[in-house]
C-alpha cells in the first residue's frame, strides 16, 4: 500500500515518511474537530429520538398530546438524524483523512471544509426541525423536507472537491483498495441523492414509480455510501493496527468490483409482493443473492489478514470496533441475501425483522467501524490522547451487547410477528399484543446503546475541549504484548 | 492497479446501468397523461388528508398494498378483495406503499370501514375502538368540549360528559382514509396467480 513503511534499514527515509504523515494528519486537524462535533451532536440527538420512539411504541400515551412529538414524526427524525447527521458526518472526516494519507496529499484550503461542515449541519437542522414541525416527506431514508437537500448537496460538493483534489495530487504508484472504495463513495453518494431528490420531489414521477426510486436510493445509500467507507476503513486500519499487509490484492479487487456490480441492483427486494413488474423485483432478488460473492471475498481477505493476530483485540480499541464491524458486515450481508428470497419474504416482509436487519447494517457494521476509525484517527489528527481506557471499554461493551440484544430481540419478534400475520385466524390486535415483549426488549437494548454513546461523548468532548493529555502514549485496553506472527 | 480513470470508468458503468434499470426505466414506464393525478374538485379535501397522513408518518406502521394470495394472508384478513396492481395508484401523488405493518394495511380501508365516526373516535383514542392498539392517539387533531358546548353537527360524544369536534386536519385525514378503495374496479386476473401454490 502507498502508506507502507519504507525499506527497513534506512532511518532517514523512515523519518521522512513519518514527518510527512504527521504533516498530513495535522493539516486535517481543525475540520476534523468540526465535523466530529457535528456528528456527535446528531448521534446524541438521534439516540434520544430513538428512545422516545421506542418507548412510544409500547406506551402510546407517552407524550401523546403534541403533534410535534407524535411517533410518526419522531421516527422519521430518528432515521434522518442517524443517516445524515451522525453516520454521514462521521464518515466524511474519516474518509478525507484516509484519502489524504493514502494519497500522501495534505489537505489544502482547510477553511472550505469548515464551510461544508456548517452547510451540512444547517441542512440537518432545517431537515430535522422540518420533520418535527410537520414537513417530513414520509419517504423512507429521504424524510427531510426537500428544502434541506441543497444545503446537504452543497456541503458534500466541497467534500467531493477535496477528495478529488487529493486523488489528483496522489503520490505516484499503486492505488490501494481503500482509495477505490473512498473515491467511488464520494461520487456515488451525491449522484444517488441528487437523483432521488429530483425524481421524488423536484420533478416527481408517477406515484407507482416512486417506490422503486425510493428503494433504489435507500438501499444504495447503505450499499454505495456507508458500505464503501466502512470497508475502506477496515482495509486500511486492520493492516495498520496489526502491522502486516492485507492478505490478497486479488481478493480486494474481486470484492470491490462485484460489490459495485451487484449491490447497486439490490434495492427492489424491499418491494417483494408489491404492485410492481415481476422483472424489477426478481432482478434485485438475484442481485441480492449474488452479494454473497463480494461479502465472502472481503470476509476471507480480512480474516486471513487477522489470522495469528487476534490477540491484538485485547489491547487495541480500534481493532475491537473495526473487527466487530467487519464481522457484522459479513453477517448482515449474508442475512440480506437470504432475506431477499421470496420464501423468506413471505414471512418477514412488513415486520420488525426488517428493522433489526437495518440496524445490523447501519449500527453493528457501519457505526461500529466508524467508532473504531475515530478512536484511531483522533489522537493522530487532533494530537490529544483519549482520556480513559475505561470509557472506551464501557463504550465497546455497551454498544456490542446493546446492538446484539437489539438484533436478536427484533429478529425473533419479527419472525413471530410474520408467522402470526400469515395466520389469518389470529386477530390483528393479538398479533400486535404478542410483539410487545420484544419491543420492551428493544427499549432496554436502547438504554445500553445510550450508555455506550454517553461514554463515547464524554471521551470525545474531553478531547475536543482539550481536557486530556497530549498524544504520545496511546490509551490501550490492556498491556500491549509484542506481536509474534 | 494504478490508473484512476479505469477505476472511475468501471464504477460509473456499474452505477449507471443500475441507475437506468431500477430508477429510470420504472420512471419512464409509468409516464404519460394516464399516470398523472386526475383530481376533481371534491378531491381537495382528500389531498389535504394525504398531507396529514404524510406529515404524521402514518406510513411507518401502515402499508397500502394488498399482496397476492400465494404471498401473504392479506386477502384472508379482509384487507382487500384482490391484490393491488400498478394502475390502482394512478391517481396518487405520493407513493405511500409502506414496508411495515405494525398496524393493518390501509389500501382499502375506505371499503372496509366507511364510518367517519369510527375513524374519528379511533384517531382520537385508538383504545376506544381497538383495545390494546399501540397506535399513538391523535388528540391534537380534535377539540374537546363539554357535551353540547360546541353546537357542531360533527361533535362526537365520548361517554364521560365530553364531546370531541374534529379539526379541519382530522376531517381531511378521514376523507383521505375513506378514499382508500384500491380494490374497486376490474379485478386484474392477469396479475393474480392461482390461489394455490
Amino acid at each position: 500500500m502507498n502508506d507502507s513503511r519504507p525499506a527497513q534499514g534506512d532511518p532517514a527515509a523512515i523519518e521522512a515518511s513519518r514527518t510527512q504523515r504527521v504533516e498530513i494528519d495535522l493539516s486535517l486537524r481543525g475540520p476534523t474537530m468540526h465535523w466530529l462535533a457535528v456528528a456527535l451532536f446528531w448521534l446524541l440527538l438521534g439516540t434520544f429520538e430513538a428512545m422516545l420512539a421506542s418507548h412510544k411504541l409500547t406506551t402510546p400515551e407517552f407524550l401523546a398530546g403534541s403533534p410535534w412529538l407524535t411517533f410518526g414524526r419522531i421516527r422519521q427524525a430518528h432515521l434522518e438524524s442517524m443517516v445524515y447527521g451522525w453516520l454521514s458526518a462521521a464518515s466524511v472526516p474519516v474518509l478525507l483523512w484516509m484519502l489524504a494519507r493514502l494519497c500522501r496529499a495534505p489537505l489544502r484550503h482547510g477553511w472550505t471544509l469548515h464551510v461544508s461542515a456548517v452547510l451540512w449541519n444547517v441542512g440537518n437542522l432545517i431537515g430535522g426541525f422540518g420533520i418535527i414541525a410537520g414537513y417530513g416527506t414520509s419517504m423512507e431514508w429521504l424524510e427531510y423536507p426537500p428544502v434541506a437537500a441543497p444545503f446537504l448537496l452543497a456541503g458534500f460538493a466541497i467534500v467531493l472537491w477535496h477528495g478529488v483534489d487529493m486523488l489528483r495530487r496522489r503520490a505516484p504508484g499503486h492505488i490501494y483498495v481503500s482509495q477505490w472504495y473512498l473515491f467511488a463513495a464520494l461520487i456515488w453518494f451525491p449522484l444517488l441523492y441528487l437523483t432521488a431528490q429530483t425524481l421524488l420531489f423536484w420533478k416527481p414521477v408517477a406515484a407507482i414509480a416512486q417506490g422503486p426510486v425510493n428503494w433504489w436510493y435507500a438501499h444504495n445509500v447503505l450499499g454505495l455510501w456507508f458500505t464503501p467507507v466502512g470497508l475502506a476503513s477496515a482495509y486500511y486500519l486492520i493492516p495498520k493496527v496489526i502491522g502486516r499487509p492485507i492478505h490478497s490484492y486479488y481478493l480486494s479487487a474481486v470484492g470491490f468490483w462485484t460489490l459495485a456490480f451487484f449491490y447497486s441492483w439490490n434495492g427492489m427486494h424491499h418491494l417483494v409482493g408489491g404492485p410492481y413488474p415481476a422483472w424489477l423485483v426478481s432482478t434485485s432478488i438475484a442481485a441480492s443473492v449474488m452479494m454473497v460473492v463480494p461479502v465472502v471475498t472481503v470476509a476471507v481477505n480480512h480474516h486471513m489478514t487477522m489470522v495469528g493476530h487476534f490477540s491484538a483485540l485485547r489491547w487495541s480499541p480500534t481493532l475491537r470496533f473495526v473487527v466487530f464491524g467487519a464481522m457484522s458486515y459479513t453477517l448482515v450481508s449474508l442475512q440480506g441475501s437470504l432475506t431477499a428470497v421470496r420464501a423468506v419474504q413471505r414471512v418477514v416482509h412488513f415486520t420488525h425483522y426488517t428493522v433489526a436487519h437495518a440496524h445490523l447494517g447501519m449500527y453493528a457494521f457501519a457505526t461500529m467501524i466508524m467508532f473504531g476509525s475515530i478512536y484511531y484517527m483522533v489522537p493522530r489528527v487532533i494530537g490529544r490522547e483519549w482520556p480513559s481506557a475505561r470509557l472506551i471499554r464501557v463504550h465497546f461493551w455497551a454498544s456490542a451487547i446493546g446492538i446484539t440484544l437489539y438484533f436478536v430481540a427484533l429478529t425473533v419478534g419479527g419472525i413471530e410477528q410474520g408467522l402470526n400475520l400469515q395466520n389469518a385466524e389470529m386477530p390483528f390486535l393479538e398479533v400486535v399484543r404478542r410483539t410487545i415483549p420484544y419491543l420492551h426488549l428493544r427499549t432496554f437494548s436502547g438504554i445500553l446503546l445510550s450508555i455506550g454513546h454517553f461514554a463515547f461523548a464524554i471521551s470525545l468532548v474531553r478531547v475536543l475541549i482539550g481536557k486530556t493529555r497530549p498524544a504520545g502514549e496511546p490509551t490501550l485496553l490492556a498491556v500491549r504484548h509484542p506481536v509474534t506472527a | 492497479m494504478n490508473r484512476l480513470w479505469i477505476i472511475f470508468a468501471g464504477f460509473m458503468i456499474t452505477f449507471t446501468t443500475a441507475w437506468i434499470g431500477l430508477a429510470m426505466l420504472p420512471s419512464a414506464h409509468y409516464r404519460g397523461p394516464e399516470w398523472g393525478a386526475q383530481l376533481g374538485e371534491n378531491d381537495l379535501l382528500v389531498e389535504q388528508g394525504r398531507g396529514v397522513f404524510i406529515q404524521n408518518g402514518c406510513v411507518y406502521c401502515h402499508s397500502q398494498q394488498v399482496t397476492a394470495r400465494n404471498f401473504r394472508s392479506d386477502q384472508d384478513r379482509g384487507w382487500g378483495a384482490r391484490r393491488t396492481v400498478a394502475s390502482d395508484y394512478r391517481n396518487d401523488k405520493r407513493g405511500l406503499f409502506g414496508t411495515m405493518r405494525t398496524g393493518p394495511d390501509l389500501a382499502n380501508i375506505g371499503s372496509r370501514n366507511s364510518s367517519p365516526q369510527w375513524h374519528y373516535l379511533h384517531l382520537y383514542d385508538p383504545q376506544i375502538t381497538s383495545k390494546g392498539s399501540v397506535m399513538p392517539p391523535m388528540r391534537f387533531l380534535f377539540d374537546r368540549h363539554k357535551a353540547g358546548a360546541s353546537g357542531s353537527t360533527e361533535a362526537l360524544p365520548l361517554g364521560d360528559g365530553d364531546e370531541i369536534v374534529p379539526k379541519p386536519e382530522a376531517r381531511a385525514l378521514v376523507a383521505y382514509l375513506l378514499s382508500r378503495k384500491h380494490d374497486v374496479g376490474e379485478p386484474p386476473e392477469a396479475f393474480e396467480p392461482p390461489a394455490t401454490q
